[in-house]
């Protein structure tokens, strides 16, 4: 009795479907990444069962740690134009490729008087110079830096977008309340009295 | 004259049949290359986007008319203190009825009890919670005691946020010093 050779099958399976799969997926996943600018200030947000969810334009994130101030503006058109106002408010110009290069800033944290450097420099020599000054300065006086960028970026969101610019803060858990209140009263010296308070998720009591 | 001579070489007789190559790629390496990939970005990316917590003060310099005026058994006064620890009392602090020092986790009972409580002596008012952190506390004491409100629900109206070290009363002083929770 010969045996019944069974034929082999070939093995090799039709990958081309798979290969479509993949790429659908990676195409999507590269549309929709948001590339996460790294954080100057190491801040690890306290966390609270809050589900509202940060918009994410007109916005401007106050962030507070190692008793700095940053502040970062959500949107290049708002950036540019506060830049603008804050410059005729200083008197001082900007050429347009600075506010180019200004416009793709993510948080910073310096006076008004070292912007210029601050954009001209590049990504290592940014975080130099952010170290090795205060934050923004947040002095008691009506008109310090903290203030006016806050007001002139409310006034340039409003004249883009019509809507009221909302203002967050971002503070680290171990910050001591007297920084975070300094900065209320900034805020509230310009009748801005409501804001939000950024946290990470927490898995809410029953 | 404008002609192009595209018969090649011209041919010798038969036809040279050239093999047909199979058109089939191997797209194996491909896959994991794509697969590579969209794990890399399935990891970077941050879908979940930072959640923020409403918070809303009073004007400062408003000169307003229509202040209401609180009982003072219907109103809950915590003090944030340093260490994490927390300070409250009911009403008017007195000597005799001395604030309670608490932490964080006992403090969500003390709310629940104290609504209960106002609810049933005031006739279905709610209670009114007044917070005032001290130089001591930090940040994160603050958005836990706004949690903790939110978690059980003693925020129906805006609870008022007093952080002006100035209107720490001078008995609330004392004795968050006697406790040792005073900066």
């Amino acid at each position: 009795m010969p045996r019944v050779k069974v034929p082999r099958k070939s093995t090799s399976v039709d990958m081309t479907a798979m290969c479509d799969v993949a790429f659908l997926l990676l195409t999507f996943f590269i549309l929709t990444a948001t590339s996460r600018q790294p954080d100057p200030l190491d801040i690890k947000t306290p966390s609270s069962t809050v589900l509202f969810k940060v918009p994410d334009k007109d916005l401007a994130v106050l962030s507070i740690g190692k008793g700095k101030v940053f502040i970062e503006i959500i949107g290049k058109d708002v950036k540019m134009l506060t830049l603008q106002k804050m410059a005729a408010l200083y008197s001082t110009q900007f050429t347009k490729s600075e506010a180019e290069r200004f416009g793709v800033i993510g948080s910073f944290g310096i006076p008004f008087g070292n912007l210029k450097q601050f954009i001209n420099a590049d990504a290592k020599d940014r975080k130099q110079i952010e170290e090795s000054l205060k934050g923004i300065p947040t002095d008691s006086t009506t008109n310090n830096d903290l203030y006016r960028w806050i007001e002139q970026s409310r006034r340039a969101v409003a004249e883009l977008h019509n809507t009221e610019m909302r203002v967050s803060i971002k503070g680290d858990s171990e910050e001591e309340y007297p920084v975070v209140r300094k900065i209320v009263e900034v805020l509230q010296k310009q009748k801005v009295n409501k804001f939000s308070l950024i946290t990470s998720a927490e898995a809410a009591a029953k | 004259m404008a002609e192009l001579n595209t018969g090649g070489g011209g041919d010798k007789g038969g036809k040279v049949r050239s093999k047909k190559q199979s058109t089939r790629v191997d797209l194996t390496a491909m896959v994991d290359l794509a697969f590579l990939l969209i794990t890399f970005f399935m990891l970077t990316t941050s879908l979940s986007k930072p959640l923020a917590m409403d918070i809303a003060k009073p004007d400062k310099d408003i000169k307003d008319e229509n202040r209401k005026e609180l009982k003072a058994s219907q109103t809950m006064t915590i003090l944030l203190g340093k260490n994490n620890k927390i300070a409250w009392y009911m009403g008017v602090p007195s000597p005799n009825t001395p604030p309670t020092i608490e932490g964080f986790g006992d403090i969500r009972a003390s709310l629940l009890k104290n609504k209960q409580e106002v609810k049933e002596k005031m006739g279905g008012k709610d209670i009114v919670i007044v917070i005032k952190p001290t130089d001591g506390s930090t940040y994160k004491n603050f958005v836990d005691i706004m949690d903790e409100l939110s978690i059980t629900k003693t925020n129906i109206n805006a609870p008022a946020i007093d952080d002006d070290p100035a209107h720490l009363m001078d008995s609330e002083k004392d004795f968050m010093r006697a406790q040792g929770i005073l900066k």
